[in-house]
């Protein structure tokens, strides 16, 4: 553990505390703070609920996001659903501090992981990333890199690199729980380029699952994909919610239906309605709401 | 064709677009041809004078005196391969950096100001290199060297190798930037190990296309590295150089250095040759893919 000291000094101001069990074993050498809970005393290990309140997302003069409240509810999935531009994406980018990365993009309003504010001063975006995951609308798979080294890549951005067989172990917990390695367990070696794509979205969700995010973003996660990858994706997601916080924006409906516990719906940049999914779907309290699921617009 | 439809303008015109989109195929293939024909004449050339004097003495031993018999350009060989070994250590890293400067921040004053210096450097007569490069080092220490002369060559990479880095990172996708960016990544790591690592074969490739270029030159190297009689791997004393020599024997009245002169330019152009077969390799990513 000693050799751990270094891991992510940026780490959200955290209370050291060894008497929380971790549920895989050899991440506790890699990852002694992995799972620490950031704020109150007595909060469980795997609990992650992030809460954006009265936030704002702005492209230079455009405002994109419009005082938007929304919580994602620990150990669920909370999708946000919307017409194309109405700023989900933008809203996702937000809580994991991407938004910041475009120029002349800026933020106001606030939110928190557990409490913590991720747009607090002295709390650096790194950090908030290695909290709060995130997969692209496209795969991303680093193309100089093995597949083994795509998953792995995450964790050497931390102070201490994990040993070599740690790193093994990482990478098999984390595309087992990608409902990738029967598939690539014989060709870590290769080359990720060469998967699929429906693989190579699936890898790009385990490199995301290796440094143990509590919260994992999914941006239009299934919209590059076939209709079979896609319900692989789907599936992943659904088991995923019982070990990590999941946002999912999608502009498919019924996946939206398929996959969330809660469903948030979005239109010109302002939150219409959050609630669970089949109420949202079955009696949405706002007419545009109403409008947008039955098919009238969008 | 025939069908009889079509009015007989038409008919007219197809022909008369047939007959302009022929010459226009056959101009383009003859000037495909004008443009490796030179190439081909210099190559046939050289091979049928220097050919014969290739030797292993050639390689291995010193340039002997008028009138003595064998002889070699050992020394000029070494020079030009440690004069091209200091020009890629002093051009390639400082062209890399500023490239990627360039790419990161695109249209900052300081970029744009850098780009078109760039610009002007890599227009720069290759002669004015080698003034500057003796200003430099040669003056102030007040000897020609080594040294000298791989930094004027240096010099002329850099706007190269800034140029090609820009363009390869440039096409590297902006979604792997973010990829790295939202794994934690702090932007000088995203970078470095990812930006630039997906870029760095098409970078390889122009370092070396770079390196090939400057190979040859002598104006540069005619009051830096100066040339040498005598072996000598030493950085700060003047050295040999296969295009110096050339020039030197080139211009002498004796035959048998006129020889010696054209084995020398077949084995400059077979150094340049082997650098571009590597640069052609260097293309291939370790997965067999190209950047995308």
């Amino acid at each position: 553990m000693t050799a751990d000291t270094e891991f992510d000094d940026r780490l959200l101001a955290t209370e050291p505390d060894s008497t929380r069990h971790l549920e895989v074993p050899v991440a506790r050498h890699v990852f002694p703070n992995a799972d620490r809970p950031t704020t109150t005393a007595g909060t469980d290990a795997s609990v992650a609920r992030l809460e954006a309140t009265g936030l704002n997302a702005y492209f230079g003069q455009q405002h994109a996001v419009k005082d938007v409240t929304l919580t994602l509810d620990p150990r669920s999935v909370t999708a946000i659903i919307g017409p194309s531009g109405c700023g989900k994406s933008t809203l996702l980018r937000c809580l994991n501090r991407m938004h910041e990365t475009v120029p002349g993009a800026r933020t106001s309003g606030s939110v928190t992981l557990d409490g913590e504010q991720l747009y607090g001063d002295g709390t650096s975006a790194i950090a908030v990333r290695r909290h709060v995951g995130m997969v692209f609308q496209r795969p991303t798979p680093f193309p100089t890199m093995s597949i083994r080294d795509n998953v792995a890549a995450g964790l050497r951005t931390q102070g201490s690199a994990p040993s070599r067989a740690h790193i093994d172990d990482i990478v098999e917990d984390a595309l087992r729980r990608a409902a990738l390695w029967q598939e690539v367990k014989d060709r870590l070696r290769t080359g990720a380029i060469a998967l699929s794509g429906g693989q190579q979205q699936r890898l790009c969700i385990a490199r995301a699952l290796a440094t143990k995010p509590r919260v994992l973003l999914l941006d239009e996660p299934t919209a590059s994909l076939d209709p079979s990858s896609t319900q692989k994706i789907e599936e992943l997601v659904y088991e995923l919610r019982s070990t990590v916080t999941v946002g999912i924006v999608t502009h498919n409906m019924q996946q939206a239906a398929r996959v969330s516990d809660r469903t948030a719906f979005m239109l010109d940049g302002a939150l219409i309605e959050a609630a669970s999914t089949n109420t949202l779907f079955t009696a949405p309290s706002d007419p545009r709401t109403e409008a947008y699921i039955t098919g009238r617009f969008g | 064709m025939t069908t009889g439809v079509m009015p007989r303008s038409t008919r007219l015109n197809r022909a008369k677009r047939r007959g302009v989109s022929g010459m226009m195929v056959a101009l383009t293939y003859l000037a495909a041809a004008l443009a490796t024909l030179p190439l081909l004449f210099i190559v046939i050339h050289i091979v049928k004078l220097g050919a014969g004097a290739i030797s292993v003495d050639l390689f291995t031993k010193m340039p002997q005196p008028v009138g003595e018999a064998g002889g070699g350009m050992a020394n000029a060989i070494s020079g030009t391969l440690i004069l091209i070994g200091i020009a890629a250590a002093v051009g390639v890293p400082v062209g890399i950096g500023a490239g990627l400067y360039l790419a990161e921040h695109k249209r900052t004053p300081l970029a744009n100001t850098v780009r078109f210096l760039s610009d002007v450097l890599n227009g720069i007569p290759s002669i004015v290199m080698g003034i500057f490069a003796w200003q430099l080092l040669v003056r102030p220490v007040g000897h020609f060297s080594a040294l000298s002369g791989g930094v004027a060559l240096g010099a002329m990479i850099i706007p190269l190798v800034t140029r090609t880095t820009e363009e390869m990172i440039r096409i590297v996708p902006n979604s792997l930037r973010e990829a790295a960016l939202a794994l934690g990544y702090q932007r000088w790591r995203t970078s470095l190990s990812v930006i630039l690592r997906t870029a760095m074969p098409g970078i390889v490739t122009g370092a070396l296309v770079a390196i090939a270029r400057i190979a040859g030159e002598t104006a540069p190297l005619l009051f830096t590295a100066f040339g040498n009689q005598f072996w000598s791997t030493s950085l700060r004393q003047p050295i040999a150089a296969l295009p110096l020599q050339i020039f030197t024997y080139a211009i002498s009245p004796y035959d048998e250095w006129h020889s010696l002169a054209w084995a020398g330019a077949l084995v400059l152009i077979g150094i340049v040759l082997i650098i571009s077969i590597a640069a052609r390799f260097a293309t291939r990513s370790r997965f067999g893919a190209a950047v995308d």
